[in-house]
């Protein structure tokens, strides 16, 4: 099992050496002057431009700035914002927490609903309460985020005044009232990714599980006199959730865009709201950081879905 | 039970005496109107498509004709989908960004396809392709798609716009990026189809007759592989239709003049107090449009998949 994590562990590496070798390509061949924010300003002096680019090392050749970057990339040293002249890993730091925190427990919701909805409605096929569910997972993988954001404020915003729509990120917890408070202005942007992660896995879940019910292993479980309830947890539950684990990794780069999305829609200051003011802005050193944190993000939750993969079929640990 | 499986078998048994023989398409389209809620899709899909494209010359207001008398109203008979801070009626700039969200949704997919298939069906053939297309299709897949078409978008916008004007310019730049950036699916599934398929005896016949690799691949294997490629291309209308208003919304898609619908959401973001009419019409529009998609595309599985009937 160590073995086999740490194996996956020297192929991520590469993968993400080729995508930031991508990701700065696309910057350096853009026609935008990573200056241009200073360039429209007048009462900067040609030279002083000029020192400005040398003191950035753009005078360099790429292959130099590359390897430069990429040092900084790897060493957290990820330069200075243009706009607000702070430390690029300072408004990292302070905002992926966030980020992390929104994807992290709509993940957890969508798997805790998810499997279960997806389990009853396979075992309980052409129920009622299958009808149901299968429609609402149609419903909800076809809303895009933010109209299911935006119908959210509209709803419980505004109409029932239930929760605040402006995510406040002033508001520090410290007793019971404020954590109410946090759990409240919470709520919302959580449902929005929670609600599609679960229409996503319950689909998954009840596909892979109609797939394996015709079994043969499934009949010598229950020919064996195995209770049904162990017949559907043990033996079909766990084989469909390992092609369910890879199609829930496939997924991870639409769920991080579905962040920005709803990070933009109730204004919670994660990386995903960063990358896209800052694109407003025209502030370089933060895009380009911000895009290679959602790629090493993207890549670590592969990884994570990868070792899942181990845990759930052992046949994958020893080949 | 029982007399669900009579039925079963009875069906066929009188369709064989009733009907003239079908086509392979024949049967799919029998197929797929038994699916309920895929062919209220396709109606509901041709009304839409229908409404988009006709719409504008029937509906007599205009997208861009500006009237602060009426600005900010909910329905009424004039403006059934309300009206902008502007005063500009919502219905006819819905249409309108209707035909532009659809067009853009087929245009990358139909880009989409051809790389993912063209990509495919090489790592499928040839083993020497194999392993390093396949390691670039995991590349890609690994790349965090939204965060770089915000980037690509923001960074080349501009010299796009100077080349082929304001809304071609963005209309080529939004339906290359999602179609470059959504192939992968596409290729990994004809790659599947093409290492099973060559194996194959009708395949062997072929190069016993002498045609070249490339005919083989043409004519031979891909007309196999082309229902899933369907399905897989309806269902990506869908998701090509969602990530341009998704690139809209955030404020990186067509300019303010062009509305998708989309941009009508990004404008009406602000004003959602006072004018919850503004977001709900143009959203729901997409949301119905991606749903009779998927269920257009579920149908369509159903109907061309071999196991099934």
């Amino acid at each position: 099992m160590g073995r086999y994590v740490i194996r996956r562990l020297l192929i991520a590496i590469p993968t993400l050496i080729v995508i930031s070798f991508v990701i700065y390509a696309i910057l350096a061949l853009a026609p935008i002057d990573p200056l241009s924010q200073f360039g429209a300003d007048p009462r900067v002096p040609p030279e002083a431009r000029e020192h400005i680019r040398h003191a950035l090392g753009l005078d360099q050749p790429w292959y130099i700035r590359y390897v430069l970057w990429m040092k900084g990339m790897f060493t957290g040293d990820f330069g200075t914002s243009f706009m607000s002249h702070a430390p690029v890993i300072e408004l990292i730091s302070q905002r992926l927490p966030n980020t992390l925190a929104v994807v992290g427990v709509a993940y957890i919701v969508g798997v805790a609903l998810g499997i279960p909805v997806g389990l009853i409605s396979a075992v309980r096929r052409y129920s009622l309460f299958d009808h149901f569910s299968t429609a609402g997972a149609y419903v909800f993988f076809s809303l895009p985020t933010f109209f299911t954001g935006l119908l959210l404020i509209i709803i419980f915003g505004i109409k029932l005044r239930w929760f605040p729509f402006i995510y406040n990120s002033n508001l520090q917890v410290h007793d019971l009232d404020t954590l109410v408070r946090q759990l409240k202005q919470s709520i919302m942007p959580i449902a929005v990714l929670g609600l599609f992660d679960t229409a996503v896995i319950a689909r998954y879940v009840r596909a892979e599980m109609l797939e394996h019910l015709p079994l043969d292993y499934v009949r010598t479980a229950r020919g064996k006199g195995l209770m049904e309830r162990f017949v559907v947890l043990r033996h079909v539950l766990r084989n469909s959730l390992i092609p369910v684990v890879t199609l829930v990794a496939l997924g991870v780069p639409a769920v991080f865009g579905g962040a920005i999305v709803t990070e933009q829609v109730f204004r919670v200051p994660g990386i995903g709201e960063l990358l896209v003011t800052s694109i407003g802005n025209g502030d370089i050193p933060v895009v380009s950081t911000v895009v290679f944190i959602f790629a090493v993000l993207v890549v670590l939750f592969n990884l994570m879905a990868d070792v899942l993969y181990a845990v759930l079929d052992p046949r994958i640990r020893y080949t | 039970m029982a007399t669900t499986q009579v039925r079963l078998t009875a069906t066929p048994a009188t369709a064989l005496y009733t009907r003239p023989p079908r086509s392979l398409w024949n049967q799919a389209w029998y197929q797929f109107r038994r699916h309920r809620l895929a062919m209220a899709g396709l109606g509901v899909l041709v009304l839409l498509v229908l409404a988009t494209l006709l719409g504008p010359f029937i509906w007599p207001q205009k997208i861009d004709t500006i009237d602060f008398t009426v600005a900010i109203n909910g329905p009424s008979a004039d403006h059934p989908f309300g009206t902008d801070d502007l005063g500009r009626d919502i219905f006819a700039r819905a249409l309108w960004g209707g035909r532009v969200s659809i067009a853009v949704g087929i245009t990358a997919v139909i880009i989409a396809i051809t790389l993912g298939t063209a990509i495919g069906s090489l790592a499928g053939y040839f083993n020497s392709l194999d392993n390093p297309l396949m390691r670039l299709t995991d590349l890609f897949l690994s790349l965090p798609i939204l965060p770089l078409l915000l980037v690509i978008i923001y960074l080349f916008r501009d010299s796009l716009r100077a080349a082929f004007g304001p809304e071609l310019g963005i209309f080529i730049m939004i339906v290359t990026v999602i179609g470059v950036l959504q192939w992968m699916p596409v290729a990994r599934l004809v790659r599947a189809q093409f290492l099973s398929l060559k194996q194959k005896e009708f395949v062997e016949a072929a190069r016993a007759v002498g045609d070249s690799d490339g005919r083989i691949i043409t004519r031979h294997i891909l007309p196999n592989v082309l229902s899933p490629v369907l399905v897989a291309a309806t269902i990506g209308v869908g998701g090509a239709i969602l990530t341009e208003s998704t690139l809209s919304f955030l404020g990186l898609g067509f300019p303010p003049d062009v509305p998708t619908w989309g941009r009508i959401l990004f404008d009406a973001e602000n004003f959602i107090e006072i004018a919850p009419h503004w977001v709900i019409f143009p959203g729901f529009l997409i949301f119905i449009t991606v749903l009779s998609i998927n269920y257009v595309g579920d149908g369509l599985r159903d109907a061309l998949d071999p196991r099934k009937t």
